[in-house]
């Protein structure tokens, strides 16, 4: 069993290190106060070719697997933009995905350069208000034209609508209930975003105010049959194909803000001095994060491990799971002990750690909730009776 | 034009180095190590007259135990065309540094060495300056600005007061300091082709040269811990302190 890194992925460690530090705490602090994107820094990403890292190198991608991409997002994610560095550039990273598995030549040549290059930027339409984690029911239909679909409905929570140009659409092909399994009727597309047909409402939200999230309608959009990914009804299929190596990344961005938090909760501990001593000098205040920083390492054995197998061709989904799990609870957990570390400092903005908190709760809820990774382990590692 | 860059691996600049309990160096195991940042500020610059057609090839050069190799693939991820790694295990000093450059570069003839002025781990400045007497080139230390005109280099270098502008010919020595340019990180094209660039090895004792260490380290201390300071009421009050305790007025 090796442990050790390779030279590419030290490599890899520290160019997204070094990108990172060129973007501080305030770069990400300002933007989260205004709502505004990051484009600096998804522009440099973009520049140095990290978008294209598990793309096909034919297309301008360098074909690095899942570990080499979890490590890129935990460097990337630790030094302060935290899930707002993650999402700026999430999408494009693995998002491209069921194209690369499913698409024709046509498409991902057509594709895939501009994605890698950073060009082009997607959103990717799932959730539905009335369908929540039971995908199978989204409402949204695409009813078959000459040439192509008509898309109607509308979609919660799609991420960066508001500056895509491109949307990965999931659509409903066939009436609810039509086919054996709910999950059978939908299908993929990949298309312009045409904000003539289709009307962005941004989510005021808790956290990550730079990566907008958005409700979207879609009002007679159009699309032509170039732009439907494989083959009609098998959409919800190829994005499960997709749902293990996403989990792994998530997770490594959570640990990226775990790590970055109680990092900067030690730092205070040792300079801040109260009854003329530095506080991290109490049990009460240094075992806690010595508990955490156990527990970021145990999630980054995990993510590893998870990755090790995704990347090997073998079932990653139980450690894929428990990683997203684990990873994203113990980011919370540290982003939450940083802010109690700090006292009342750790309620200040300028002190960042509470906007690691407030962004360390998106792991936790989407692209999947913790509660539905449990019934996942439940039902499928431990085969007990499903519970829905 | 060939460009010669010699790498250092060095604790990181991030590392706070702490010393040995038997003091006889610092504590290097599990410790992160790093490109030295002045060497990091050379391999960019002799990136950059590559792209501006000035140099055609640049050669990272590093000297020591087999872990200096992955100085050498983070020079080639930077853009470096190719390596060379000397294998050494005995302890080096810039004397000793100095002469196994000059053999190198005896050896492959470049027209410009580029290297940093100094490594963050023991601050010497020496080598570069060594290897100028030894190859009996002209050198131009602590550049933080550097032009190539037909043969020649100016370079600017930072002294008290201001900017001195020299002019050197070619081949030269020239030393990094600070504020010559920003290295850039690897990008990952350039990550994934450093993989397949070549890496030479020589062994020391082929270059048949004396590497003997002629410097003796007696002990190696922590820096005296800063006493907690005080408060003084006036001004009076302080400069009779300045006067009578500190006696530096
Ligand atoms: C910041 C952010 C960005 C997002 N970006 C995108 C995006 O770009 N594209 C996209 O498509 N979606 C996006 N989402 C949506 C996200 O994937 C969903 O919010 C998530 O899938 C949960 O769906 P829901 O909110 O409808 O929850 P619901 O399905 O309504 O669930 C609510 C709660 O009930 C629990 N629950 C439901 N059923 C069960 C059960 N059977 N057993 C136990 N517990 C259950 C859930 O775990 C959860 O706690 C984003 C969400 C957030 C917060």
């Amino acid at each position: 069993m090796l442990f050790e890194l390779t030279e590419t992925q030290k490599n890899i460690v520290e160019a997204a290190k070094k990108i990172s530090s060129r973007f501080d705490d305030n770069y990400w602090l300002d933007l989260d106060l205004k709502s505004e994107f990051p484009f600096e820094f998804y522009n440099e990403v973009a520049k140095s070719g990290w978008l294209g890292m598990c793309m096909p190198e034919e297309y301008g991608g360098a074909n690095l697997g899942i570990q080499e991409a979890a490590l890129f997002m935990q460097n990337i994610t630790r030094n302060g933009g935290g899930m707002s560095a993650a999402s700026s550039i999430h999408i494009n990273i693995f998002g491209p995905h069921p194209i690369v598995v499913h698409g024709t030549k046509t498409q991902k040549k057509n594709w895939l350069p501009n994605l890698i290059s950073g060009n082009d930027k997607t959103c990717f339409g799932v959730t539905e208000p009335d369908a929540g984690l039971d995908t199978g029911k989204i409402k949204t239909t695409a009813s078959k034209i000459q040439g192509g679909y008509l898309i109607n409905g509308q979609k919660i929570w799609t991420s960066t609508a508001k500056i895509a140009n491109k949307i990965l659409l999931l659509a409903r092909t066939s009436e609810l209930g039509e086919t054996k399994s709910n999950i059978d009727g939908l299908t993929l597309f990949y298309t312009d975003f045409d904000s003539t047909k289709i009307e962005v409402r941004e989510i005021k939200k808790m956290g990550r105010g730079s990566v907008d999230s958005n409700q979207i309608f879609f009002d007679n959009l159009e699309i032509s049959e170039e732009d439907r990914i494989g083959e009609e009804g098998k959409g919800f299929r190829y994005i499960l194909d997709s749902l293990n190596p996403e989990r792994i990344l998530i997770a490594a961005e959570a640990l990226g803000i775990g790590k970055d938090a109680l990092e900067k909760a030690v730092k205070y501990a040792n300079e801040r001095i109260v009854f003329d001593r530095p506080i991290g000098k109490n049990q009460s205040i240094q075992h806690p994060l010595a508990e955490l920083w156990i527990e970021l390492e145990a999630a980054e054995l995990l993510i590893s491990k998870a990755a090790y197998q995704y990347d090997k061709g073998q079932n990653s989904g139980g450690l894929a799971n428990a990683a997203k799990y684990y990873a994203a609870e113990v980011a919370f957990k540290t982003a939450t002990q940083a802010v109690v570390t700090l006292g009342g400092m750790g309620y200040a903005k300028e002190y960042h750690v509470e906007r690691l908190l407030r962004e360390s709760l998106i792991p936790k809820l989407a692209p999947v909730s913790s509660q539905m990774i449990l019934n996942y382990i439940s039902e499928k590692i431990l085969h007990l009776p499903r519970s829905y | 034009m060939k460009i010669l860059v010699p790498v250092k691996r060095v604790v990181d600049y991030n590392v706070k180095v702490r010393v040995k309990k038997d003091e006889t160096d610092v504590e290097l195991d599990n410790v992160k190590m790093s490109m030295n940042p002045f060497d990091e500020i050379a391999v960019e610059e002799a990136l950059r007259l590559k792209e501006k057609g000035v140099a055609s090839e640049i050669i990272a050069v590093s000297i020591g135990l087999p872990e200096v190799q992955e100085t050498i693939r983070n020079a080639l991820a930077m853009g470096a065309d190719s390596g060379i790694f000397v294998n050494c295990t005995s302890k080096l000093e810039p004397l000793s540094v100095a002469k196994i450059l000059t053999s190198i570069g005896n050896k492959i003839k470049p027209d410009l060495v580029i290297m940093g002025k100094q490594a963050i781990d023991d601050d010497m400045n020496a080598t570069g300056q060594m290897l100028s007497a030894m190859l009996n080139w002209g050198q131009a230390t602590f550049a933080s600005k550097l032009e190539i005109q037909d043969k020649k280099i100016k370079v600017g270098r930072e002294i008290d007061g201001g900017i001195e502008n020299i002019e050197v010919n070619l081949p030269a020595i020239v030393t990094t300091d600070l504020r010559l340019n920003e290295p850039r990180y690897a990008s990952l094209p350039n990550i994934m082709k450093a993989k397949r660039k070549p890496i030479d090895e020589i062994k020391v004792e082929d270059l048949k040269i004396d590497i003997e260490p002629k410097l003796e380290i007696l002990k190696v201390e922590e820096p005296k811990s800063r006493e907690a300071g005080i408060m003084v009421k006036s001004v009076d009050e302080m400069i009779e302190k300045l006067k009578n305790e500190a006696k530096v007025i």
